[in-house]
């Protein structure tokens, strides 16, 4: 069936439209050009509306141990009131892997994905993912932490061995990309570490956090994974982090690297409270550093919960735990991982700043093509709280009466009253298609040209960027008819996406001998297969080709 | 006749993949690598195949028919026993989310005592690796763990080779409250588990006392409960001499009033303990699909498998939602009884309405209304279940071709019927 969109000011960067009236058509859930010859089969009025590509969230956790941990953690933070909807099964049960669907869906977006997946913990992840419904998902695969990699590092194994060996994870927990994890830090806390620095050395390993990281970084890009290796750098939350965030970019060594949520590392040390923001030194850093692509995680003010694998960071934070309980776990001699509830707030000057902070880079950074749109979700905001932060950046005046509520000494000490920049919708559309569907490697998405998938979100102007962006008028994903009126219609199957890359069959021989010496797990046993109750494995996993890394400077601007 | 090596196990919780066992048609008989607990799991042999209305023999759609019918005017039915995988669960809340009935899962009550303890104050965790190749202390509280799970000394302390620990046999084992019921815990060395005993009841005086001396509080007293304070400031110290000291308990062991109090004193002292070197806790758990229902219902509804539907969106009782607590004031109107793992476990007596959906070999005292046999996880069929520590599911392998249904086949035609 042909379906045609008629009269919608389209706003896609992949072809520099930017506004223009223009319709769009699709079939069997793409894109397509049109017809000169046929006559749409369904013809929908959508003039006066913005039609843009479905939205991509490149960094957000929405299934795995620490999540579903954070659930039974604090089931006080999200009771239900709300009764569902005949044939909407779980969608108002908060915190609930439907309502992840059904929330992004409605503003919106249709494919998310989750950045932290321990491979042991791969089988899990996936299982949730399966039950979110509505949207495409994709996992990130951590390494940097794990036994076999540090053990391959202190033998001094050569890189095609690390190159075999990554993507042989890619393969066997089904990811789409690289993520390290203040790399070696996890491991040393079990042995008794509080603080690790880049070029702190991991005990009975002898190896830095530099070079595990480097490691990594070359392997991402020598077995060719579009997203560059996807970093959270050491010293997160610790004042004076933005010298950790500049030497990471000069650890890249020019090569692409994506720096997680640099928010948590804008931070200085200066001023009475020996803290203060660093905004101006980091993007100096990243203005310099073109190999490098951040995202923002932006802090919003109200109760959330942080997760995380860098479970150095959450337990020195464990006294700010709000409420007061926390959870670490150490995971399989793979990694760990903290989940500490906290609520940021107006009064406080420390999350007062971290706001003015994010803002900052998000206002200094001047290219939204290496820049993302994220809170970390949950750990600087929920993602429900997106549509806000898309107000904050679109509209100079309602950050000013923000502003206003904040405590005054930090205020003092930001640049960010002064900053005038009001983000236009095409630089929205950069940051939270374009340029992140390029980023991932997912070229059949971003973007509406022929034969995009037909993820396509509709939206009203209006003056008030948070209402607009808070329920999308129409929302099509693969070309279905998903949201109407900020209401989702029908709950509909998502899919994960991953990528094969060529590793050495002699890999999985090594790992299977190596579980053999001290695991108890036959590696058959955990492989990822069969996680959906209701859609066979060949439809969930979509597999996405390997390419060159993803570097601004490729892209049309 | 064949074999099949490298069979996960759904029923110790502690992740044993490693059973060798002969198929001969629906005949299982475990060759290698069995235990008290798994080998009588594995081997239990099927008798009925046919599901029951009022104990007459009826066809599957008869009985998926008839379980509709019962359950169609209820106002609160209760879904308990919630043992099986995670499709099954998955096909568990979906029906219990339709007719608006309450889950419980069959362990709750002992699992509570830790979940009110995390949901309290929290803890510090760790998993069976890290334990395999960093524990260079256990400290075993209240629980016969040789009994809980026969294989794990063998599998995760007297490991030949470890990344960390130069000598496994070295490793120092100490039994406070309940003592071993065997010599599992008995290093390759000879050298025996140090045991404290006392009666499980008097493990919160007990644990209060050692939590203190770990803190370095004075205690007047020179015993406590039976056991000397001088020996429980050996174990204190020992345990802020560990390197990676871990302590487990089973939460359903402690089956005392309030025993949520003993699980947060002791996930306080391993915090308390973390201020200067590395301990951990290690909850036992993961027995017939326990930590699975909590799981797959933790992040369908947000909330661990005893949560109500019976308002159109679930709600989370940890004291309210207890089927046995259901059944004896009179709130419920019908029950379902899931149970594919194990056939010692059969429904609550009650006068209700009874549907059970159980693993084929389940006798019951009084026939239930409906009885459809299904499959286990594991054996008839492929699924996943996750091990007592949460990070690791396992999949699961179709060892027979029995042509008994899943659980979640079951659950989904009631779903479908209603």
């Amino acid at each position: 069936m042909k379906t045609r969109l008629t009269g919608g000011c389209v706003v896609d960067p992949a072809q520099q439209l930017n506004g223009a009236v223009q319709d769009i058509w699709f079939e069997n859930g793409r894109i397509i050009a049109p017809p000169s010859d046929a006559s749409p089969n369904c013809d929908i009025d959508v003039s006066g509306n913005i039609v843009m590509a479905g939205a991509i969230d490149i960094h957000s956790h929405i299934a795995g141990g620490n999540v579903n941990t954070a659930r039974l953690l604090l089931p006080e933070q999200h009771r239900n009131f709300m009764a569902r909807n005949l044939n909407h099964a779980f969608s108002t049960a908060r915190w609930s892997s439907t309502e992840i669907g059904y929330r992004y869906a409605q503003m919106g977006y249709t494919t998310v994905v989750e950045p932290a997946i321990l491979p042991v913990n791969a089988l899990d992840a996936h299982l949730q993912m399966a039950d979110i419904p509505i949207i495409d998902t994709a996992g990130l695969a951590i390494l940097g932490n794990d036994d076999f990699l540090l053990r391959l590092l202190r033998a001094k194994a050569g890189q095609n061995q690390i190159n075999d060996y990554v993507a042989w994870t890619l393969h066997a927990t089904k990811c789409l990309g690289l993520k390290v994890i203040n790399a070696g830090g996890a491991n040393a806390f079990k042995a008794n570490v509080r603080s690790f620095d880049l070029d702190d050395i991991v005990p009975d390993y002898g190896v830095s956090s530099r070079h595990i990281l480097q490691t990594l970084q070359r392997a991402a890009c020598d077995i060719q994974l579009p997203h560059p290796v996807h970093v959270h750098c050491n010293n997160l939350g610790i004042p004076n982090n933005v010298d950790t965030a500049i030497a990471t970019m000069e650890a890249a060594q020019g090569l692409p690297m994506h720096l997680a949520h640099i928010q948590f590392y804008g931070y200085g040390n200066e001023g009475s409270r020996g803290f203060s923001s660093a905004a101006a030194k980091l993007i100096d850093g990243f203005n310099k550093h073109r190999n490098i692509t951040m995202d923002v995680g932006q802090v919003l003010f109200g109760q959330t919960v942080t997760i995380s694998g860098d479970v150095i960071a959450q337990y020195s934070r464990r006294h700010d735990a709000t409420p007061n309980k926390w959870v670490t776990w150490d995971a399989e001699c793979q990694g760990s991982g903290g989940v500490v509830p906290y609520r940021y707030q107006e009064k406080s000057f420390v999350n007062s700043l971290q706001w003015l902070i994010g803002l900052e880079i998000f206002l200094l950074a001047e290219d939204p093509w290496r820049l993302f749109f994220t809170t970390d979700h949950p750990n600087g905001a929920p993602f429900t709280r997106y549509p806000q932060l898309i107000r904050l950046l679109m509209d100079a005046e309602f950050r000013l009466e923000c502003i206003a509520q904040l405590h005054p000494e930090a205020v003092a000490m930001s640049l960010l009253k002064d900053l005038k920049k009001e983000f236009s919708l095409y630089e929205v559309a950069i940051m939270t298609r374009t340029a992140a569907a390029k980023m991932l490697g997912l070229t059949d998405r971003g973007h509406l040209k022929a034969g995009a998938i037909a993820d396509i979100a509709v939206y009203r102007p209006q003056a008030d960027k948070e209402a607009m962006f808070s329920h999308a008028d129409l929302v099509f994903k693969n070309g279905d008819l998903v949201v109407k009126n900020g209401e989702v219609q029908t709950r509909r199957n998502g899919t994960t996406q991953t990528i094969q890359a060529y590793f050495e069959p002699q890999i999985e021989r090594d790992v299977q001998a190596y579980y053999d010496r001290f695991y108890n797990l036959s590696l058959h046993n955990f492989t990822v297969e069969d996680v959906s109750f209701q859609q066979p494995d060949s439809e969930r996993f979509v597999n996405h080709a390997c390419g060159k890394p993803y570097e601004s400077s490729q892209t049309n601007h | 006749m064949i074999q099949i090596t490298e069979v996960p196990s759904p029923f110790c919780g502690i992740g044993t993949d490693d059973l060798c066992i002969q198929v001969d048609g629906v005949t299982l008989k475990v060759l290698e690598n069995g235990c008290a607990v798994n080998t009588p799991m594995f081997e239990q042999a099927i008798t009925d195949t046919s599901p029951r209305v009022a104990g007459q023999a009826v066809s599957l759609q008869v009985a998926v028919a008839h379980a509709a019918s019962l359950l169609k005017d209820t106002q609160l039915p209760v879904i308990g026993g919630c043992s099986t995988d995670v499709n099954g669960m998955r096909g568990l809340l979906a029906l219990a989310d339709r007719i608006g009935a309450v889950v419980d899962n069959m362990n709750f009550t002992g699992a509570r005592n830790n979940f009110l303890a995390l949901q309290d104050s929290g803890w510090m965790n760790t998993t069976l690796a890290e334990v395999k190749n960093r524990c260079d202390v256990l400290l075993v509280v209240g629980t016969d763990l040789e009994a809980f799970a026969p294989r794990f000394f063998e599998r995760y302390l007297w490991n030949t080779e470890a990344m960390f620990i130069a000598d496994t046999q070295q490793r120092d084992i100490i039994y406070l409250g309940k003592a071993p019921s065997g010599d599992l815990s008995t290093s390759p060395n000879g050298t025996k588990a140090r045991v404290l005993e006392c009666a499980t009841t008097d493990l919160p005086e007990v644990i209060a006392v050692l939590r203190a001396l770990v803190k370095g509080r004075p205690i007047r007293a020179t015993s406590v409960c039976g056991i000397a304070v001088a020996d429980l400031q050996t174990i204190a110290d020992t345990l802020k001499a560990a390197k990676y000291g871990v302590v487990t308990w089973a939460a359903g062991a402690l089956a005392y009033r309030q025993a949520e109090l003993t699980v947060q004193t002791l996930s306080e002292m391993i915090k308390d303990l973390n201020n200067t070197t590395r301990c951990s806790g290690l909850p036992l758990a993961g027995k017939e699909g326990d930590q699975t229902a909590n799981q797959v219902c933790g992040w369908t509804t947000g909330y661990p498998a005893r949560t109500r539907f019976s308002r159109g969106y679930p709600e989370y009782d940890p004291f309210l939602n207890d089927t046995n607590v259901l059944l004896a004031d009179g709130e419920a109107d019908a029950l379902v009884w899931v149970q594919a793992f194990n056939t010692n476990s059969t429904p609550p007596a009650t006068d209700l309405p009874t549907i059970v959906i159980g693993r084929s070999g389940m006798t019951f005292a009084k026939e239930p209304d409906v009885f459809i046999p299904v499959g286990t996880p594991g054996i008839d069929h492929a699924g996943h279940a996750y091990r007592m520590d949460n990070v690791v599911a396992i999949r699961l392998k179709k060892l027979r071709d029995s042509g008994l249904p899943s659980t979640a086949d079951v659950l989904n035609a009631i779903e479908q019927a209603m």
